[in-house]
């Protein structure tokens, strides 16, 4: 059995917000086929750590592809490229003996950068405090299926309720347009009864704030799409953009 | 009304908007356009008919003028608001995911067929003789209907035009960008109105660019035909 790839990594290494930031290129030994990428990541951290140098900084939390910590562009593509997986869920197998390995952080206006691969993501969470709710009523439980969901709106709902906030359609669209986000946001609690009473206000407010956040405007260009580890997609984007002309319409 | 200027996705209505209508333009200027091969008199009788009425002409160019203007307008604007958006790029600038050549032109095409307008309207419409390359006045080119009046000789003026090669090829390189920026551009308009939805995406997209290249060809016929020496004077 071979003791694994060697691998030539180029990390972006930046050390706070203000600093300017560059690249560094590390030597990652025996690496396991079998590792996730961040576990990959993880060795070579002890490696520096152990030498006295400063770890490379980057998010991780659930390490199963659902919460959307994980955040780095993989030779160029946010998460790496592979179908519908998250960083984190990527394999080293998916690499080759002897492969250079770019490692970048998302690059957007709206994601500052805090250190090496973290991005300041909270304005993802300002949108969906502009809109991204709804109101229910407290009191009593209501009944379990007292409000009827026709069954192709409830797909399309829970289709869109899949996104995890990660920031990848952002990262990779030309524009870092954040329309694929926004949109599966808008789309998860506009298919759905219990969305409408807010339905054009929320649109509305939440278009407002991605604008304010400084997120770029939608080119359809399909990167966001191709990169969404949870297959998001562009068809959302159309609905919220028939919601808001509806919005914009009715004079709201 | 404040939300359609000011919101991105309201500059989106309105590029999708007026480029949905300049379409419509480029289409039936087409087929206009493809009634030389009816013969001189076709297409001089077509042309006098369009000139014929000042009120409907001019109400037709001060709308397809506020069109271009609107249209290039929210192209600028989105652009730089979108290139702001994401200053900085990857390493050694990777094609972004998917995205097609078109798609990524759109700016750079956009622009040079609105310097191609320029050209052609001061070519043809203004008939500005400096630009046109022949040494000859096409605003004194004329001849007469059947009835004996006089009216623009616009078969000679296309074949004298067209005769020239770097004139020729300059209309077919820009007519060539006009159908790259719209082999994305209708697609894309249907997105940007939301009339789009899983089952019609596929078809949109292969219409679009079926539509494109029928324009394409559509247009290039002229210049290669008066090149190729098929339409003579
Ligand atoms: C006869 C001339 C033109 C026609 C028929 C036309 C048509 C279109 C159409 C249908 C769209 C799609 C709208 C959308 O994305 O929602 C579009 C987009 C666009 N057009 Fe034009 N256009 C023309 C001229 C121009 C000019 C002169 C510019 C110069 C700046 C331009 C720049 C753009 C840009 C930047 C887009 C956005 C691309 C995108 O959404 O990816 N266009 N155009
Ligand atoms: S739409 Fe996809 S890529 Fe964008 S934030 Fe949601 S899960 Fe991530
Ligand atoms: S760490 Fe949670 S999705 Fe990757």
């Amino acid at each position: 059995m071979e003791k694994g790839m060697n691998l030539t990594l180029i990390v972006w290494r930046q050390k706070d917000a203000k600093s300017k930031g560059s690249f560094a290129t590390y030597a990652a030994r025996a690496v396991n086929p079998d590792m996730s990428f961040l576990e990959m990541l993880d060795v070579v951290n002890d490696d520096l750590i152990q030498r006295g140098e400063e770890p490379i900084a980057f998010d991780s939390d659930c390490r199963e592809g659902i919460c959307g910590s994980c955040s780095c562009v993989i030779n160029g593509v946010p998460h790496g490229g592979q179908k519908a997986t998250t960083a984190c869920q990527l394999h080293m197998r998916m690499f080759k003996d002897g492969d250079t390995i770019t490692i970048e952080p998302w690059r957007a206006s709206a994601f500052p950068i805090v250190k090496d691969l973290v991005v300041d993501r909270s304005a993802f969470d300002r949108i969906i405090q502009a809109g991204g709710f709804v109101s229910v009523r407290t009191g009593g439980a209501p009944d379990g299926n007292a409000i009827l969901v026709p069954k192709e709106d409830c797909d399309l709902a829970m289709d869109a309720a899949q996104c995890i906030g990660c920031g990848a359609c952002v990262a990779a669209c030309k524009n870092a347009s954040a329309m694929l986000f926004v949109s599966a946001k808008v789309s998860h609690l506009g298919l759905l009864p219990q969305g409408q009473p807010e339905r054009d206000r929320r649109v509305l407010n939440m278009v407002a704030q991605m604008d304010a956040e400084g997120f770029g405007s939608c080119t359809v260009t399909g990167s966001c799409e191709a990169v969404c580890p949870k297959e998001i997609t562009l068809d959302n984007i159309s609905r919220m953009n028939g919601d808001y002309a509806v919005a914009m319409v009715k004079g709201k | 009304m404040n939300n359609l200027f000011h919101s991105t996705l309201g500059k989106k209505y309105i590029m999708a908007l007026t480029g949905a209508g300049l379409f419509g333009f480029v289409v039936m200027h087409m087929l206009g356009n493809l009634q030389v091969f009816l013969g001189q008199e076709a297409i001089n009788r077509y042309a006098h008919f369009l000139q014929s009425s000042k009120e409907l002409l001019w109400s037709a160019r001060i709308g397809l003028l506020v069109m271009v203007g609107l249209h290039v307008w929210s192209a600028v604007k989105l652009s730089a608001e979108n290139k702001a958006a994401r200053p900085v790029g990857y390493l050694n600038n990777p094609t972004p995911a998917a995205a097609s050549y078109a798609s990524r032109t759109m700016l750079m095409s956009g622009l040079i067929i609105a310097a191609f307008i320029v050209y052609h309207l001061l070519h043809f419409t203004v008939k500005v003789e400096a630009v046109n390359l022949v040494g000859l006045d096409f605003g004194k080119l004329h001849e007469q209907d059947l009835t004996g009046r006089l009216r623009a000789d616009v078969y000679r003026m296309i074949i004298l035009g067209f005769k020239v090669p770097v004139v020729s090829v300059f209309y077919m390189i820009a007519v060539g960008l006009l159908c790259l920026h719209l082999s994305h551009g209708i697609s894309a308009m249907f997105q940007s109105l939301g009339l789009r939805n899983k089952a019609w995406w596929p078809v949109l997209q292969q219409s679009a660019k079926g539509a494109a290249l029928v324009l394409f060809l559509g247009y290039i016929a002229v210049p290669v035909a008066v090149l190729l020496g098929l339409l003579k004077e």
